[in-house]
């Protein structure tokens, strides 16, 4: 876990209320918005929000509790999206936050937003086709169109891709090799 | 043996196994056969460190010593780990390192199945997560003992010394000692009894498909992993694993 302590702290008075320029609390309506900006730092062409990783945001008393929950076990970019969300808090002004890692439920593709999803297709990747079964985890997967020219003439070319969370595919009409974002 | 002792052993025997083969499979990086089998067993050994670190994480806080998951990956030595010997084994050829990657994924996969219903909540999280990686581990460790078994005349034959070599250390997975009996028992950790007959049934069919010689299920076999007796190879790969937390205790970047 980690808190929002800035070595600032000392210096502000401890009943300050988090606030934003106009003096007053954000709304977790807000909220989302703001981290909405925060980038997936490996596919930065989507947000932490639309990823679904940021699981819950809520004010208890003055303190703001966000929920996150990472992809892979071993995703190097756990700690980084961390590091991420929490200069996003500061940077707009709040002092009083905590972020907290949920392992359960385990994240799935099912979670990303079909804003995501869009994303994902116009960046190059190929978003997870239907959703997480036990099927799929063994390899019955759907058809994955290429997100370059929409030809569902592809071909699976690595299991793994650049990232644990993709694999690397073909698509046998624009000859384009594109990655495709596994369902899990 | 109380049983939060016994918790302490499972846990640790998890993290150490997650751990040891996750050091293993990074040291093909840069020596693997083909790109996209870099790619994978980087992404293999990086999903098993996740899962290592998650068990080792709640080892320490049960542990309650004040340490956390990097000192009892990095500051213990051969005779503390727990893992299963066979994970410790060398890489060898593709074959060696795709037949131990079987074995292990097999049980590892009939193990977590197991403990998402642990009545432990925090092993029933770690768990849930885990199995939907070992899922696709299992997937492709199938496939090639597929076909490396039903490949050339060499890709078979080397498949079949592999399975040979390797075969002596997978007692060890599926027979359960003191404290896998104690943790069935408190319905914490997998029934050995499911976990050996499912294993052994995944193994006999894989293999058949593989054409692959089926090993005598009454061998000798090589045991101690689970109690910190190890092969030789483990100290070489911890000395290397650990050198930089020990040469530099603390150090942060």
């Amino acid at each position: 876990m980690l808190s929002g302590k800035h070595p600032m702290d000392s210096l502000i008075a401890s009943d300050r209320i988090p606030a934003n320029a106009s003096g007053e609390r954000l709304s977790i309506e807000q909220l989302w918005q703001l981290l909405d900006e925060v980038k997936d730092p490996e596919v930065p062409a989507i947000s932490v929000v639309e990823l679904g990783v940021v699981r819950s945001i809520e004010w208890q008393d003055d303190t703001l509790h966000v929920c996150v929950t990472p992809t892979y076990s071993g995703c190097p970019a756990t700690e980084l999206i961390e590091q991420m969300i929490q200069s996003a808090l500061e940077q707009a002004g709040l002092r009083q936050f905590q972020l907290e890692t949920r392992l359960a439920p385990a994240w799935t593709t099912d979670w990303i937003t079909p804003a995501g999803r869009e994303k994902l297709r116009e960046f190059g990747i190929a978003p997870p086709q239907g959703s997480a079964s036990k099927l799929s985890l063994m390899g019955h997967s759907e058809i994955i169109e290429c997100p370059h020219c929409g030809s569902q003439q592809t071909e699976q070319v690595s299991e793994f891709g650049s990232t644990a969370c993709k694999a690397l595919y073909r698509c046998r009409d624009c000859l384009e090799p594109f990655d495709y974002f596994k369902c899990i | 043996m109380t049983q939060q002792e016994a918790l302490q052993q499972y846990l640790l025997r998890l993290a150490d196994s997650d751990m040891v083969l996750g050091q293993r499979l990074c040291e093909l990086c840069g020596h693997a056969p083909a790109l996209e089998e870099e790619l994978a067993l980087m992404n293999l050994g990086l999903d098993l460190i996740g899962q290592a670190r998650n068990w080792y994480e709640y080892a320490a806080e049960l542990e309650g010593k004040g340490n956390d998951a990097d000192y009892l990956a990095f500051r213990r030595d051969a005779g503390e780990f727990r893992n299963l010997l066979l994970v410790e084994q060398p890489n060898g050829d593709y074959a060696m390192t795709m037949a131990r990657q079987f074995f292990f994924d097999a049980w590892h996969y009939q193990t977590l199945q197991a403990l998402v219903n642990s009545s432990d909540e925090r092993i029933a999280q770690v768990a849930g997560k885990a199995i939907k990686e070992v899922t696709y581990h299992l997937r492709r460790s199938i496939e090639w003992m597929k076909r490396l078994g039903n490949g050339t005349e060499e890709s078979h034959q080397r498949m079949e010394v592999a399975v040979e070599e390797l075969w002596r250390f997978t007692g060890e997975l599926i027979e359960a000692d003191e404290v896998d009996l104690m943790m069935a028992e408190a319905g914490i950790g997998a029934d050995p009894e499911a976990v050996k007959s499912a294993w052994k049934q995944m193994v006999t069919d894989v293999m058949t498909e593989a054409t692959l010689t089926l090993q005598d299920e009454n061998a000798w076999m090589h045991v101690g992993g689970k109690r910190g007796i190890h092969t030789e190879h483990l100290g070489f790969l911890l000395a290397e694993m650990q050198f930089l937390p020990r040469a530099y205790p603390d150090a942060v970047w």
